[in-house]
């Protein structure tokens, strides 16, 4: 028997490699089809959508756009709502409807940002934590385990006051200890993961742990990820508010919706509207970020499948 | 059982030793300190204060005395309210904050239950978006505007409660609701989703079937069942109690733990920081071990974590 | 199992009732205990009762009279002590303790004679109280804060700062009823002082039989004052009963004061428009900014001349506000009075100068500089951007540090406004809490800072002596000038009023041409009063007088 050489004509790349693995993800796309499907049946978690477009479009846009900055002072004083101040004025005067959604970008950015850094914290230790496995999937799972123990609240107000109060010290302190939920998510999906049988392909075929993450785990665990982080928001604004009302909120003459309701929440008496349109949209937008995620969770739960 | 308890009570102290820890670096490195004063003193006697409270000592041995403090419960006395000591205001405070929690508690869960099984048995009818909007309407809305919405319009307007005050029953109710509100929202939530899955299984549909009525169905057979989840949330519902009342306790001007907290903070009062920071890291981290083991006696199915080898 | 289970859900659920049960029963005793006799007495005799309801901000940190260093303190120490004299309500000294007393000439002896008086374990009064109490503050050991209120003594602050000894102490009991206290300088305003808490007397006897016998009410805390010390709920409330056997008990109309205490002004607004209590306005809780317009609206606020004032400190270590001209650009770019109209409310009055109009021979404007001089100011400004060389305003960045507050927020806001649109220069602002900031302006860690003054004493002298010198504790600009320490070196050991008043005018007039401070309001006390309440208003100091208080 010799050898013969392999003749190369016998091998013919009959079509690119890349477009190959995307079309096979075609399945996956129909799963998100359904899921898309089954969420735009849902009232409720449309209406939030709904809710969240406009918040976010008046927020870009309003500040930009209106003839009073938010800092600046008008001359009339608690003015009620009229046609010139539509959501009257505060105690310096300022328009409150330009400090609704000036303050609308900064909770909205604490609460996205505190969420996008749980996100990418949690995913990283997740699933390092679950394909790794053994000592180290221990190791960071006591950590994490130590970490939820301690409460939440005192150390976010201990870290504002050493910190001092800025939208960056908010974002830090509320992410500090919030990726942990999402850490142990992501563990829990990819262990379920893990061992089928495309993953376990992926691995022999030398995939590295990253491009596994990246490519195989992250887009498995996306329902999940995405339920948690549309809740995570509206927490997180939720807290922000809290923490305003204890005087740790951002500085003057900045405004977050936090500290706008905290102080017209003190004026309720007198100029209801200071206290009425802050807390109107903290309201909505806590509400709206709900129904979303209540709305995906039930759209991605295969147990409601039909 | 044994094992995992005894597993259990290590890490609780490994995260109240880091809980001292975060604690007392934090303290050190923010600024201010709590002799600082509008009228100024001769530096001698700053001095003296200082010696006599211990921050004159390098910083190891003063982490050394905190930790025996801690280790000990005995925290000195306060450095801003002179000769009082830390153990007595907690001692004072707390059976305040714990009276308000438990009604808040009891609150949450009777009116969050109720609304869940009545959103569930009129699923998709009046009765469940009524419910369903009272548990959003919790939800969505700030404890601290809750609070003063309803103190200036059930406290002032209507006169049907005491604005502030701790001195009766009725002094305790508004403070309550308004802690109570949002996790009552959750509660009714929690309950809804698992009463109408449990009204899909086959037992429920046999009882009906058999002829049993609606009510009838719920209390014996699917509440039991539907109430499981609501025991898990127990631990983060106790956490959101204490938490809320810092600032509901400021509102309603009640002489609870919660306005201590905040206050020595602020103070830089760092023996009364120390101790309700210890103090109530206890409550937190007992309230989630005590649920997870009631949940593992109430739910045969769940096994407690360390029981099972992994 | 399934019945193992309800079981279980029942326990919890009975439990958590056992438990509520508890937590109101023993809140009920504790704080019935001192409520059920009380109230059985109010409901009782009801209406015939006295009571004046009032509240504050929060919990005394101390009822000590000399280690209190706070107003709220001090509102109660004021009415369970009584010192040597008490101020009417013009804070001329009148009998308190002391039944006359003699001055010696050159101004530096006074002798008290003491009245019979008792104290609240039936002691009588003594002149050995007030050397005790004295001496007790002025002991380093005790860590009094507020001490240097004792400082006009002869010999205390030596004794104080550690220097000298108690044998120094210009103090002596001739008898019982004899006190001989000999000063450092002549002190004109020495007799206001001896009713300020610090200078309240001890019972050295209960003092020490328990070493922390003011941390309760109770039979330990013996007190001479018209009211006693009856509860004190901590972080709850504070009841003061009348004193039967104060010498002037006659007069006391009040047989009750209870005191709750309400951190959130709101809170407190609410509860006066309810009628909860009788009484807003410092230190009895604060007319809150926002309630201002109304209460005006219904001609129920109170508005009186206060001996404090609200103002910037300048640090004049700092590379820009270093610069003379740079501090008076910014101190004269501020609209006062339409500050005051709109943000501040209360009436104040624009503060043209650093000694307040409440006090005694400054009534008048002494003409420094005119409120909202934008042309000087500007000028100025030139001036100042010229010797820095720097060439345009906008290129000045300056930061306003302040204490957390609403109210300073909006103060400061309005002012970095008015410096942005007349002088074109951009502030930024800089909150921190209180015990942070106090120590900033320490540290001399800021550029312009607010900082109220209220004085302890009416007299210039409270609102000028900070300044004499850069190390003093209260000066915080890194200001001194030796024309000014000369002055007011003079000052001290000045006889005669009308030159002595002269001397500190023209020490005042150094320090409004060099701008360690931009003066921004005079305070004024705001509060609102019950219908029935007859006779209750503040002094120019902030003080009350609950004995002359009358309910209809």
């Amino acid at each position: 028997m010799t050898q013969q050489p392999l003749d190369q004509d016998l091998f013919k790349v009959v079509g690119g490699s890349d477009k190959d693995s995307d079309a096979l993800a075609a399945k996956s796309v129909s799963f998100w089809k359904e899921v898309s499907l089954r969420f735009s049946q849902n009232k409720l978690a449309l209406g939030g959508i709904f809710i969240l477009i406009i918040v976010v479009l008046m927020a870009l846009i309003v500040p930009e756009v209106s003839q009073y900055k938010y800092s600046d002072q008008s001359g009339v004083y608690n003015a009620p709502p009229s046609a010139q101040f539509w959501f009257g004025t505060d105690e310096l005067g300022r328009d409150i409807f330009v400090r609704v959604w000036a303050g609308a970008r900064i909770s909205l950015l604490i609460g996205v940002v505190a969420a996008l850094i749980d996100l990418i914290i949690g995913v990283v230790w997740g699933s390092i934590s679950g394909l790794v496995g053994g000592r180290v999937d221990n190791i960071m799972m006591r950590i994490a385990d130590v970490l939820t123990a301690v409460p939440y609240l005192l150390v976010v107000i201990v870290l504002l006051v050493v910190m001092e109060p800025g939208i960056i010290p908010m974002i830090i302190a509320l992410s500090i200890t919030g990726w942990i939920n999402m850490a142990r998510i992501v563990r829990g999906e990819v262990l379920s993961i893990k061992n089928q049988e495309y993953v376990l392909a992926a691995r022999t075929l030398g995939a590295n742990t990253w491009h596994l993450i990246l490519k195989h785990l992250v887009p498995n665990a996306l329902g999940a990820i995405l339920v948690t982080m549309t809740l995570t928001i509206p927490q997180a604004i939720f807290t922000e508010a809290f923490l305003s009302y204890l005087g740790l909120g951002v500085p003057a003459p900045q405004a977050s919706w936090g500290t706008m309701a905290s102080d017209g929440a003190k004026a309720i008496a007198d100029y209801p509207w200071r206290l009425f349109f802050p807390a109107i949209f903290i309201s909505l937008t806590i509400f709206a970020f709900n129904a979303v995620g209540d709305g995906l969770r039930d759209a991605l739960d295969p147990k409601l499948r039909k | 059982m044994f094992k995992y308890i005894l597993k259990r009570l290590g890490y609780m102290l490994l995260a109240l030793f880091v809980i001292v820890t975060v604690t007392f670096f934090l303290m050190r490195l923010a600024p201010g300190s709590p002799f600082a004063s509008e009228r100024n003193f001769p530096p001698a006697i700053e001095e003296k204060l200082n010696e006599t409270y211990g921050l004159n000592n390098p910083w190891y041995i003063q982490y050394k005395d905190y930790l025996i403090d801690a280790a000990t419960f005995n925290f000195g006395e306060s450095m801003k309210y002179k000769a009082r000591s830390t153990n007595d205001m907690i001692a004072e405070s707390f059976p305040v904050s714990l009276t308000l929690g438990i009604e808040a508690m009891l609150i949450a869960i009777g009116m969050g239950v109720l609304l869940g099984v009545i959103s569930a048995l009129y699923h998709n009818k009046f009765p469940d978006y009524a419910a369903t909007i009272i548990a959003v309407l919790g939800i969505s809305v700030p404890s601290f505007i809750l609070a003063s919405v309803m103190q200036y319009f059930l406290a002032y307007k209507l006169d049907l409660f005491p604005t502030a005050g701790w001195n009766g029953f009725i002094y305790s109710i508004l403070p309550a609701f308004a802690i109570a509100l949002a996790h009552m929202g959750f509660i009714a939530k929690l309950t809804r989703s698992s009463m109408l899955e449990q009204s899909n299984s086959d037992y429920v549909k046999m009882a009906r079937a058999k002829g049993l009525g609606k009510w009838k169905v719920v209390f014996k057979h699917s509440l039991r069942n539907a109430l499981l989840p609501v025991v898990t949330y127990l631990g983060p519902l106790t956490a959101g109690v204490v938490t809320g009342s810092f600032i509901v306790e400021q509102i309603f001007a009640i002489p609870g733990l919660g306005k201590h907290f905040v206050q020595s903070i602020t103070n830089r009062d760092y023996t009364v920081i120390m101790g309700t920071t210890v103090f109530y890291s206890i409550i937190l981290l007992f309230t989630v071990f005590i649920v997870d083991i009631l949940y593992s006696i109430i739910d045969p199915r769940i096994k407690l974590k360390g029981e099972k080898k992994s | 199992m399934k019945n193992k289970k309800f079981f279980l859900l029942a326990l919890i659920a009975a439990l958590s009732l056992v438990l509520a049960a508890c937590g109101f029963g023993g809140d009920s005793k504790s704080g019935d205990d001192n409520k059920s006799t009380d109230d059985s007495k109010t409901d009782d005799s009801g209406s015939s009762k006295k009571e004046l309801k009032l509240v504050v901000a929060s919990e005394p940190p101390s009822l000590h009279p000399q280690l209190a260093t706070d107003t709220t303190s001090g509102a109660v120490l004021n009415e369970v002590f009584e010192g040597l004299t008490r101020l009417d309500s013009d804070t001329v000294p009148q009998p308190g303790m002391a039944e006359e007393w003699e001055e010696s000439e050159d101004g530096l002896t006074y002798t008290f004679h003491l009245r019979d008086a008792k104290w609240s374990n039936g002691d009588p009064v003594v002149a050995e109280d007030f050397i005790y109490a004295w001496t007790w503050g002025l002991d380093p050991e005790n860590m009094s804060e507020y001490a240097s209120i004792l400082y006009p003594i002869k010999g205390a602050q030596a004794f104080n700062e550690g220097k000298g000894s108690v044998e120094d102490l210009g103090l002596k009991a001739e008898d019982d009823k004899t006190l001989v206290v000999t000063l450092e300088n002549p002190t004109p305003y020495f007799l206001q002082l001896t009713a300020f808490k610090t200078m309240a007397p001890l019972n050295q006897k209960a003092v020490e039989a328990n070493e922390d016998w003011y941390t309760d009410a109770g039979d330990d805390y013996v007190t001479n004052g018209p009211f006693k010390l009856a509860s004190w709920k901590h972080n709850d409330s504070i009841v003061l009963e009348k004193n039967e056997d104060y010498w002037d008990a006659a007069n006391v109309d009040l047989e009750k004061v209870s005191i709750g205490m309400v951190e959130e002004e709101s809170t407190a607004v609410t509860q006066f428009k309810k009628g909860e209590i009788d009484f807003l306005g410092s230190p009895f809780q604060t007319v809150a900014l926002d309630s201002i317009d109304s209460f005006k609206s219904e001609d129920k606020l109170n508005i009186s001349d206060q001996a404090g004032v609200y103002w910037y400190k300048l640090n004049t270590t700092d590379e820009v506000m270093k610069n003379k001209n740079i501090r008076k650009a910014l101190t004269l770019a501020i609209n006062r009075q339409e500050l005051i109209n709109s943000v501040t409310k209360g009436e104040q009055k624009p503060a043209l100068g650093m000694v307040p109009v409440a006090i005694e021979g400054f009534e008048e404007d002494r003409g420094y500089y005119k409120d909202n001089d934008i042309e000087e100011a500007k000028k100025a400004l030139e001036a100042g951007l010229k010797e820095l060389g720097i060439a345009k305003a906008e290129d000045l960045e300056i930061k306003i540090s302040m204490n957390t507050s609403e109210a300073h927020a909006a103060i400061a806001q309005f002012i970095q406004e008015g410096w942005n649109k007349e002088l074109g220069i951009k502030t930024t602002l800089d909150n921190s809490e209180w015990q942070v900031y106090l120590e900033k302006l320490n540290m001399l860690d800021y550029q312009v800072g607010r900082m109220g003054w209220i004085a302890d004493y009416n007299d210039a002298y409270s609102f000028l002596e900070m300044y004499t010198t850069a190390d003093n504790g209260n000066n915080d600009t890194g200001w001194e000038n030796p024309e000014y320490k000369s002055l007011m070196e003079q000052s001290i050991k000045e006889l005669d009023a009308n030159k002595r008043l002269d001397l500190l005018k023209q020490a005042e007039a150094i320090g409004m041409e060099e701008f360690p401070v931009a003066p921004i309001y005079y305070y004024t006390n705001l509060y609102v009063v019950g219908d029935h309440v007859k006779n209750m208003a503040p002094d120019v100091l902030g003080n009350f007088q609950l004995k002359n208080v009358k309910l209809d």
